[in-house]
């Protein structure tokens, strides 16, 4: 018996300072990326990595995530025969969930698993230690840079989303479906307010945050092997998915 | 002068360094010999405390290391240039970005002065014309040498050789060693080369230190070194399987 709450013990103190370790990771990382030197070629090389090759998947997903809108708003609306509000429909669900969480998953999908293989395969091949031996703080060279990027990446992919996932709805809901162009757009002019437009900001803010946080804390502590890389990309996307749905949960309910 | 006492170090259950003592002459190239996971490049990697020990001091010139705040650590480690034992070459950067490096992040030397540097440390280890490849593209020894010209580009004091010429063939690895020598002679660096590749990386050692089961069972000047009585020592160096050290 006393065997068994030993282990619950040891556990819980072994998942607690990974947790504070995984802070301290952050703080450490927000820390540098705002002391000088500023990395500005590396903040942009992450610009193109995480937002300009993250753009053609978000494009792809949000176009199709609109028409889907545009089909099930479409179905659902003409129920209560109130098909003139699928433009408000489809802009309030982009804007304010869809848009910031499933940009979220592609970017996960696309560049957080790479950032997660890339600090794992440097940790494994020794140049994370080269990095430490030249003097050179290897969270602020590979970490913080990132950090900023997707600080700046995943507001401007979300609105992309947004912004095709509405047309996307369009397309279906006017185009297709026989909805008034006038009553599509008007509906949404009636019923998005700043509130929405701004919810939908934080969310993608924080989730850029929580992705890059989560997928370099994974890669760059991972075991330096093959599975230890493998297995650090996997644990990186799960935990950035769970992370992205439970924050998202808080931030809807604070902000609702 | 580094010195290192009483060191301690273990990976959960597993002891591998069970005080370990030594001191390494500056100015000469000392090589720490020992087989395959005895704790060679552990011992290596508390000189610049990319490991830190149990227990224990590394000191260096009288300053124990593993006492020091990060920002006295990175000061201190800009000190040092490490050779990897796998060259640890950053991907995503050519050689002669690779080389650059540590200069652009570490001085405030302008881009000519850098360029004029590396191309000089480039020439010296025999990768001219090769700064524009990136490391995929070389081979394993030509990664060490680009390895070799980046952990000397910025003129350290002392030189850590990780397993120099491991996987090299016989005659690409004597030409590592006559590399380390030859600028060992010319910048005059306190070496110190972990190697178990013997006899040949004796012609240019000074000293010699053997690990084996977690301490030093012998160091002294290579000539010394090999006439040592230590049976651990004679059985290493004849690579017998009988004798003190337990290898199955």
């Amino acid at each position: 018996m006393l065997f068994f709450f030993g282990q619950i013990g040891s556990y819980t103190l072994r998942q607690l300072s990974e947790m504070g370790r995984i802070f301290l990771f952050l703080l450490s990382a927000f820390g540098l990326a705002f002391r000088p030197p500023a990395k500005i070629r590396l903040i942009i090389y992450h610009l193109k990595t995480i937002g300009v090759d993250s753009l053609s998947v978000v494009l792809l997903s949000g176009f199709f995530t609109g028409m889907v809108m545009g089909f099930q708003g479409y179905y659902s609306l003409r129920k209560f025969n109130a098909e003139s509000w699928l433009g408000s429909a489809a802009a309030l669900g982009l804007l304010r969930e869809l848009g910031p969480v499933l940009s979220a998953f592609m970017v996960t999908g696309r560049t957080g698993s790479a950032m997660a293989a890339e600090l794992g395969t440097m940790r494994a091949t020794e140049q994370i230690d080269a990095l430490y031996s030249m003097a050179i703080n290897p969270v602020k060279y590979l970490v913080s840079p990132r950090i900023i990027a997707s600080l700046i990446a995943m507001p401007l992919l979300t609105a992309i989303f947004d912004v095709v996932g509405i047309f996307g709805a369009y397309l279906i809901g006017v185009g297709l479906l026989g909805v008034s162009s006038g009553s599509y757009f008007a509906g949404m002019e009636n019923s998005v307010v700043f509130q929405d437009v701004y919810s939908g900001f934080v969310k993608s803010l924080s989730f850029g945050l929580i992705i890059t946080w989560v997928c370099c804390y994974k890669g760059f502590n991972a075991p330096p092997m093959a599975t230890g890389v493998s297995r650090a990309t996997t644990e990186s996307v799960v935990l950035s998915f769970v992370l992205v749905l439970v924050w998202d949960y808080f931030l809807t309910s604070i902000m609702l | 002068m580094i010195r290192v006492v009483d060191l301690h170090k273990s990976f959960g259950k597993q002891q591998v360094l069970k005080g370990v003592n030594l001191e390494f002459v500056t100015g000469k190239i000392t090589t720490i010999v020992g087989t395959s996971g005895c704790g060679k490049t552990v011992l290596m990697k508390h000189l610049n405390a990319l490991l830190l020990p149990d227990s224990g001091q590394v000191l260096i010139d009288g300053v124990d290391i593993t006492k020091l705040k990060q920002r006295e650590l990175y000061q201190m480690r800009s000190r040092f240039g490490v050779l990897f034992q796998g060259a640890a070459l950053l991907d995503s950067l050519t050689i002669f970005d690779n080389v650059a490096f540590p200069l652009r992040e570490k001085t405030d030397l302008d881009e000519a002065t850098i360029k004029k540097k590396v191309e000089e440390r480039i020439e010296q280890v025999g990768l001219e014309g090769m700064g524009y490849k990136f490391p995929a593209e070389l081979s394993g020894g030509m990664r060490k040498r680009a390895g070799l010209a980046r952990a000397l580009v910025t003129d350290p004091e002392i030189v850590l050789f990780d397993e120099p010429t491991t996987g090299l063939d016989p005659i690409l690895a004597a030409s590592i060693h006559q590399l380390i020598a030859r600028t060992q002679h010319t910048f005059g660096f306190t070496g110190i080369v972990i190697s178990h590749t013997i006899p040949q990386v004796f012609d240019i050692s000074d000293y010699v230190a053997m690990l084996a089961d977690g301490v030093i069972q012998a160091a002294k000047p290579t000539n010394e070194f090999v006439k040592s009585q230590n049976p651990a020592v004679q059985q290493f160096i004849r690579g017998e399987t009988e004798g003190p050290i337990q290898v199955l």
